[in-house]
């Protein structure tokens, strides 16, 4: 499995504790139900219309993406075209806004996103993590586990730690990364931050 | 007032009431509970109205602009605790420019010079400076209680004044307020002698704080009450905090999250059944669903819990509410569903004020399955239910209608919903039939919200049947300079009247002009007023300050401008003053 570091700047982490997609970055295909706690993602469209029948077709554009600072998006490219949306609506103090788009507890200073691209062997596509969303390599692995659920799952050991494991044949997965010297490097051996 | 009485006196007959010394009508008043029935007692007669003014201890300036801090303080030359407000409300949602107005400082200063005895300062939405806050510290000697809500302009400088200069603190108190972090340990600068505290609230603190410090000081303030912690507070160090501190009455957790460690989780546990007196919570902030059961010991004792930053969703959250059975408010993010609000309906049967909050406010779609079912569940179920504001993306006038029944005892309704415009869904009829069956069942009514798809005809029902409403908010209602009429020439006891979006324009509100002077404040933005108007309006009413705001894009000064213009923004309010000088360039009195 390979894990590049990339960072994106203009990317913002609309992230919160929950596992977050950019979604400039993906074409969610949820399957009905599948996901019992939806990631309620900033939409990139604004509010209002009610011509947004179907909340699962979020289109990427890439190029529209919101400063984190100032949610007033300018309005996608995806058809049909929403309202821009409305100053001070709806009526949602700009403390809570903030709180809400800060809850995973990083700091004012720290906006930019650090997204990774994860490969998994023998997946058909890349997936990219947020690195700023979690707290821990705990949570990092839990993610990935939710975004790769087909391919393996988390096995606890005996000696308390938990790696990937295929959920078909039990054979383990090793996250690896590729640091900026562009060495193989095993996930977990340097401390989180 | 001349000597009344023509009977014959007795000997030793107490004096007539009417010759009483000011102290004796002093302590009479001293019983009055509000300041509006003190208020009425000073306008009885002379005698009356000096007694009062002189013991006035405790002053609420609801509107910093309605008269001058040195007018204030001649009026009221005793007072102890002051509460002055600055902003109008729609500044929570950006509407109002910035560099309004509402600085703190004069206020400080008066008080400096003419109140030296002065316990409590309260200030919400206004700007507060580093230089008031050392100000404060520096002038009142027995300075006890410092409020803080919704203010901006300050630093963790200021707060080091305040702890390093006020020897006699017990609050200290800052709710959602701009704090600049300058990196200065504000926390240390409390002596180590400084053992007052009794409410001590920093969760709107974005920076760091000294965990040692705040233990050492927590442990040495055994009169602590209440702690509101910020997000930069971990778990394990929560749990140090409360075993130092059980005795505590209210809680913010600030943030709730780690790892699961089932050591942690007994800590936590262990921690919280110490607190035996704990009676309203808050905080939670990304909590994390597993540690939640480390609150069980307590749910029974929670008269409030405020959720309402909380992202946590699902059976845990649900479970952990319906153990607290003695709510009396809750607080909570509309993650909790229609399901998790029928199960509230049925465990919290003591419940009076419920608020649910938008976790994704800026979504175009349904993420959350949260509709009016909920609300009609919990009124149904809590018969002490006065309270509400709830944002949801879908209503029904049945839905309004059956709650208006259940509920004749509402005291605050606030419905949003979400997208503006939207009609009952069921019928696509406007809601105007269930809000105006709200306003006629609950005849206590004193503060009202509307959302949705309405016309004219719901605000007659309010001008007619609101008798005890005192603020009403209006977005994208209505459509014609009736709507206006009706809520102008009605609603007798109203004081504070916001509208945004809506089609009012000149016609009522000049026709309503005299109305405005017994009002606080009318606050009209994007509806179709003219400068004329407004011009209009500020030379019939002397005693009114007519503010006008443009869109500082659109380029001011407005004294340009025909009366024909376009007015975006109008805010009114009654004022001894006169106009202000403070106003920024694109605002203007006219």
């Amino acid at each position: 499995m390979l894990v590049e570091t990339e960072r994106s700047s203009t990317e913002s982490s609309a992230a919160s504790g929950l596992d977050f997609e950019d979604t400039a970055l993906t074409l969610t295909l949820r399957l009905p139900g599948s996901a019992p706690a939806p990631p309620a993602v900033a939409s990139l469209s604004s509010s209002s219309s009610s011509a947004f029948p179907d909340a699962d077709r979020k289109c990427a554009s890439s190029d529209a993406d919101p400063d984190r600072s100032s949610l007033l998006a300018a309005s996608s490219d995806a058809a049909p075209a929403p309202k821009a949306r409305v100053v001070g609506w709806p009526p949602v103090r700009s403390y809570r806004k903030n709180a809400l788009a800060g809850v995973a507890g990083s700091s004012k200073a720290n906006q930019a996103a650090k997204f990774v691209k994860v490969a998994v062997d023998g997946a058909p596509y890349l997936r990219k993590v947020d690195l700023q969303a979690y707290a821990g390599y705990d949570q990092l692995l839990r993610a990935l586990q939710d975004k790769f659920f087909s391919h393996f799952t988390i096995r606890k050991f005996a000696d308390d730690e938990r790696k990937l494991v295929d959920a078909v044949n039990g054979t383990e997965y090793v996250p690896t990364y590729e640091d900026k010297d562009g060495d193989w490097m095993l996930v977990g051996d340097v401390p989180w931050k | 007032m001349g000597r009344g009485g023509s009977r014959a006196a007795p000997a030793a007959a107490a004096p007539p009431w009417h010759v009483l010394p000011d102290e004796v009508w002093e302590h009479a008043f001293s019983f009055l509970p509000a300041d509006s029935d003190r208020g009425a007692a000073a306008a009885a007669c002379r005698s009356w109205l000096r007694a009062e003014r002189r013991s006035r201890r405790r002053l609420a300036v609801a509107n910093c602009y309605a008269a001058s801090p040195q007018d204030a303080v001649d009026r009221f030359p005793a007072v102890r605790a002051v509460e002055v407000k600055g902003k109008p409300h729609f500044a929570d949602f950006g509407l109002v420019p910035p560099a309004w107005g509402a600085a703190a400082a004069p206020w400080v200063a008066a008080a400096a010079d003419g109140w030296p005895l002065v316990e409590e300062i309260s200030f919400k939405r206004m700007v507060v400076t580093d230089d008031c806050l050392e100000m404060i510290a520096a002038s009142f000697r027995n300075f006890q209680v410092l409020r803080l809500v919704s203010c901006e302009g300050f630093s963790t400088a200021g707060l080091a004044a305040i702890a390093a200069g006020c020897r006699n603190l017990r609050e200290l108190d800052l709710q959602e307020n701009e704090i600049e972090d300058c990196s200065i340990h504000w926390l240390s600068l409390f002596p180590e002698s400084f053992t007052s505290l009794v409410t001590l609230n920093f969760s709107c603190l974005e920076g760091d704080v000294n965990i040692t410090v705040l233990e050492r000081l927590v442990t040495r303030c055994r009169n602590l009450k209440t702690l509101k912690l910020n997000n930069a507070i971990p778990l394990d160090k929560l749990a140090n905090l409360l075993r130092k501190a059980p005795q505590i009455v209210e809680l913010g957790t600030g943030r709730f999250s780690a790892d699961y460690h089932p050591d942690l989780f007994s800590k936590l546990e262990a921690a919280f059944a110490g607190c035996k007196s704990l009676r309203r919570l808050s905080g939670a902030w990304d909590a994390v669903p597993e540690y939640l059961p480390a609150f069980y010991c307590v749910c029974e004792g929670l008269t409030s819990l405020n959720l309402s930053y909380a992202t946590v969703r699902g059976p845990e959250l649900i479970k952990f509410i319906s153990r607290c059975k003695n709510l009396q408010l809750l607080w909570v993010m509309d993650l909790i569903e229609d399901h998790g609000l029928a199960v509230v309906a049925s465990s919290c049967n003591k419940l009076q004020e419920l608020r649910v909050f938008p976790s994704a406010p800026f979504d175009a779609a349904e993420q959350v399955s949260l509709t009016e079912r909920g609300l009609v569940d919990v009124s149904a179920s809590c018969p002490m239910l006065e309270s509400v504001l709830y944002f949801c993306r879908r209503m029904t006038n049945e839905a309004l209608i059956t709650i208006a029944k259940n509920r004749p005892n509402f005291t605050c309704f606030r419905l949003c919903i979400i997208e503006p415009h939207t009609p009952d869904y069921t019928t696509h009829q406007p809601l105007d039939a269930g809000f105006s069956a709200i306003v006629e069942s609950c005849k206590g009514l004193r503060r009202l919200s509307v959302s949705g798809l309405l016309t004219d005809s719901v605000f007659k029902s309010i001008g007619a049947h609101a008798d005890r409403l005192e603020m009403l908010s209006i977005a994208f209602a209505g459509n014609s300079d009736l709507g206006l009429h009706y809520i102008l020439s009605g609603c007798k006891s109203l004081k504070k009247l916001e509208i945004r979006d809506c089609p009012f324009g000149d016609k009522p509100l000049l026709a309503n002009a005299a109305k405005l002077e017994t009002m606080r404040s009318l606050w009209m933005s994007t509806c179709s007023l003219t400068l004329g108007a407004c011009r209009q309006l500020a030379r019939k009413m002397p005693r009114l300050s007519v503010e006008v705001m443009n869109d500082p894009r659109r380029g001011c000064p407005l004294d340009s401008l025909t009366d024909e213009s376009p007015v975006e923004t109008l805010y009114v309010y009654r004022t001894i003053a006169g106009p202000r000088s403070d106003t920024p360039a694109c605002v203007q009195i006219v």
